[in-house]
């Protein structure tokens, strides 16, 4: 596991760029280039900072350079049996510790254990005057300051560029079975959730447009206890199914068109969007390919109190539009962490 | 702006009974939780609905006045201390519990709710909120997010910034915000999370939107007792270790078991040096299987006593003991001051004599209670305010425990809030960049600085001066940090 800390190198790149007014993209494994709108300015290249700090399993937190590959940090922790639980998607072998965070991405799990930015603890952030500074820590409880390292998650780097990461991991589950059941969307969605008021230990639950697939993990008793009570037959291959809808590498997403992320309430009707649908997330995260366009796509599902962002193969308005007061202060806050607006702008939203 | 011209401007279109400005009336709101700041501010309001808390903010952002928002005041850091200059805004009429939408397992309410109130309310759904401070008969949900509340089940189920999705809040400017979304997130910054814990500085919360939970169907708690601190400490990270995520999981020290037990009766062992208690849930398998587990690992981890709560009763009554370990303290000696800070697990037998040292030292006995799981510390110094120099020494003290939390890699609160209490503390975890970004995101949301000034963020100049003291007085836990 390589170990290289080249904060200093980066730190003065900044300042570099501070004085000679360049743009900064901010690049590590790339894996996630295509997700937010596209970027003017030199690429400052993360890659190389990177290794695990700190690793205590009986602290349940993990520590490393945001450089890190992601496959690095979640071998180290499979070692000791834990692991990142918000079950991040790499999408590609060369996914950092940094870009998920900046992108904030979770997969299945979600729902039932928490966010990515529910597991971060704390950051070092080089800021946009080329300072260092830290937040939050390595300690789970934790109200001194402002959650500056929580607010980072997600900018998708337009706050800083993240050094070190600390993250709350968890033990996995001892036992874990998917079952399934064929049903219409509607009957999907109703006995997705169900499960919600229910203490059954799940944490997945999907309808792929035929079956609903419910996946329980916890001690072996828990997980035998709620196989007797949700419906369905036992999945054979269900990590390989998992694994492939985090990743999104089930043949619903080998369609070439665009791929719209649309976050509903759980419990919303099914969207008369025309398109083909995927529910994960229990149905609070909804994938479309649709030919429909955009504006009426966003209507519609603003409508159900939602929102959408245009996942693949959007070029410009990729994220939903933010009021003008939000966008004012959006733009106060970018500004309270990079006054110059070095970093990655345009990324998120075109005057931001 | 002069007092009289402000609540006659008040008056314009508040009603007379939701104006408090008699120095008798106000007295209720001259301090929170922690009692030892006491302060009435120039006028207390009790606005019923979100417009009326807009006008307010205008006319005070219009003339200049300092706001201070305030929940139950049950809080312990002095965060709703009222300003001098300043109008205190009570949001205790906003009881309301607007939605229960129990397809969603989400619920809204008013700030003003009290925390178990929602727990009681979503609780013929099977649903609970789950973040459940010790004081969450009286604390109201606008002061958890403020504060992002704590309590015994953190390990398992998150703070309150983990279990919330969407709030409404007010500028300074009296402009109505909604942060956050019903989905599970929400485009552009995560400002819920920056808002949770802000402790009044960001904006007036006016509605929250919390996610609940299911209940679970069996919940379980066992109670070991150990001759040595160190050991049961050992013996937490051993449960963790084995992959075991309890839903609560407790310490208590010598002095905290004897006042707890001659307050509830719970059936604690006098004798023990420590206690533990574990609570296990889920679904009833699932928390027999685990009770095996973590008796055995109890037991190998040295532990003199194991005992399972024979029914619920006995449960709650072990429960009892440990929630009222506050009040128990408070029992045996005129006066307690109750520390907050959070370490890394692997420094509590470290911290723990350290503390003991410094006890026999200042003469002040502590009793030590102790979120085991999730490492917050809650030592609690006994002290009498009536005699002259114990409360200063008994700052003191408590400034060297929180500074030894620093040290170890943790951090100066926990759960309780900086406040006006740790205000200096902030100066040893924070440094100058750090603390100067935080007062550029407060004035990304209050550029006037009139919301709460004073509180969470210490001025540069405070903490150069706070500096300065220290090391005359040769008190700093570590020299190599930088000073300003």
């Amino acid at each position: 596991m390589d170990q290289s800390d080249i904060s200093s190198a980066l730190q003065q790149r900044v300042l570099h760029a501070l004085e000679n007014k360049t743009q900064l993209t901010i690049k590590a494994g790339g894996s996630k280039a295509f997700l937010g709108q596209r970027v003017e300015g030199e690429a400052i290249e993360v890659s190389q900072h990177r290794g695990i700090i700190e690793y205590d399993p009986r602290e349940l937190v993990i520590t490393a350079r945001s450089g890190t590959p992601l496959s690095e940090i979640e071998d180290a922790l499979a070692k000791s049996n834990q692991m990142l639980a918000f079950e991040p998607p790499h999408f590609g072998e060369h996914a950092t510790l940094g870009g998920t965070i900046a992108c904030a991405l979770s997969g299945p799990r979600r729902p039932y254990s928490g966010s990515a930015r529910d597991f971060v603890l704390g950051c070092k952030l080089l800021n946009g005057r080329g300072e260092i500074a830290s937040f939050g820590g390595q300690v789970m409880k934790n109200v001194a300051g402002y959650d500056v390292s929580r607010l980072v998650t997600g900018a998708q780097g337009t706050l800083g560029i993240q050094l070190e990461i600390s993250l709350k991991v968890l033990p996995r589950p001892a036992a874990s079975i998917t079952v399934s059941h064929e049903c219409s969307e509607p009957g999907a969605i109703a006995s997705m959730c169900g499960l919600l008021s229910k203490p059954y230990p799940v944490d997945g639950a999907c309808y792929d447009g035929e079956r609903c697939h419910v996946r329980i993990s916890g001690s072996a008793q828990a997980v035998k206890e709620a196989r007797k009570k949700i419906p369905g037959d036992v999945m054979n291959d269900a990590k390989s199914f998992w694994q492939n809808l985090r990743e999104h590498e089930l043949p619903y997403f080998h369609h070439k068109s665009r791929l719209y992320r649309i976050a509903v309430k759980p419990a919303t009707k099914p969207l008369h969007i025309d398109g083909l649908w995927l529910l994960d997330w229990g149905g609070a995260q909804r994938w479309l390919y649709s030919d429909e366009d955009i504006a009426t796509i966003r209507h519609q599902v603003a409508l159900a109190g939602g929102h959408v962002t245009i996942f693949r193969g959007g070029d410009d308005e990729i994220f939903q539009p933010l009021p003008s007061a939000m966008m004012a202060l959006h733009q106060r806050l970018k500004s309270s962490f990079d006054p110059a607006n070095i970093f990655n702008r345009g990324r998120l939203y075109a005057n931001l | 702006m002069h007092r009289r011209q402000l609540i006659s401007e008040l008056k314009s279109f508040l009603p007379t009974e939701s104006i408090l400005d008699d120095a008798e009336d106000m007295k209720p709101f001259e301090c929170d939780g922690l009692s030892v700041y006491k302060q009435l501010p120039m006028v207390v309001v009790l606005p019923e609905t979100i417009e009326e808390v807009q006008r307010i903010m205008r006319l005070c952002f219009v003339h200049k006045v300092p706001v201070v928002a305030r929940g139950a005041g049950t809080g312990l850091s002095g965060g709703a201390l009222p300003h001098e200059h300043g109008l205190l805004l009570s949001l205790a009429k906003f009881r309301r519990i607007l939605n229960i939408d129990v397809d969603n397992a989400m619920a809204t309410v008013q700030p003003g709710v009290r925390n178990l109130a929602i727990s009681e309310a979503a609780s013929g759904h099977n649903l609970y909120y789950a973040p459940d401070p010790s004081s969450q008969i009286a604390c109201t949900i606008g002061g958890n997010v403020a504060e992002n509340s704590g309590g015994v089940h953190c390990l398992k189920y998150g703070l309150t910034v983990h279990n919330i999705l969407m709030l409404k809040v007010v500028t300074m400017e009296g402009e109505l915000l909604t942060i956050g979304s019903e989905t599970l997130d929400s485009p552009g910054y995560d400002l819920l999370a920056l808002m949770t814990g802000s402790e009044g500085m960001l904006g007036v919360i006016v509605e929250v939107t919390v996610k609940l939970l299911a209940k679970p169907e069996r919940a379980q708690v066992v109670l070991a007792a150990f001759d040595d601190v160190a050991l049961a400490g050992e013996a937490v990270g051993s449960i963790i270790a084995a992959g075991i995520i309890p839903a609560g999981l407790e310490m208590m020290d010598k002095l905290a078991i004897q006042a707890a037990e001659d307050f509830a009766h719970a059936g604690y062992p006098r004798d023990a040096q420590a206690i533990l208690l574990c609570e296990l849930d889920g679904t009833n398998a699932e928390v027999s299987e685990y009770i095996l587990a973590v008796r055995g690992i109890l037991t190998r981890s040295g532990a003199t006593e194991v005992r399972t709560a024979s029914d619920e009763a006995e449960r709650q009554l072990f429960w009892k003991g440990r929630k009222s370990a506050f009040p128990a303290v408070g029992r045996i000696s005129p006066d307690y001051y109750c520390m907050d800070g959070t370490i890394p697990r692997r420094q509590l037998s470290h911290v723990l004599k350290q503390i003991s040292a410094w006890s026999a030292e200042y003469k002040l006995p502590v009793a030590n209670v102790f979120h085991a799981g999730d490492g917050n510390l809650h030592p609690l110094i006994l002290f009498d305010a009536n005699k002259p120099g114990e409360l200063a020494r008994t700052e003191e003290f408590g400034r060297r425990i929180l500074e030894l939390c620093v040290e170890v890699g943790g951090t100066i609160t926990g759960e309780h809030g900086v406040g006006m209490e740790k205000i200096d503390q902030m100066c040893v975890q924070f440094k100058s960049i750090e603390l100067a970004q935080f007062h550029a995101i407060k004035a990304a949301f209050d550029p006037s600085g009139l919301l709460n000034p004073g509180k969470a963020v210490p001025t540069l100049h405070r903490c150069a001066e706070f500096g300065a003291m220290h090391i005359h007085h040769g008190k700093l836990a570590h020299s190599e940090l930088e000073r300003f």
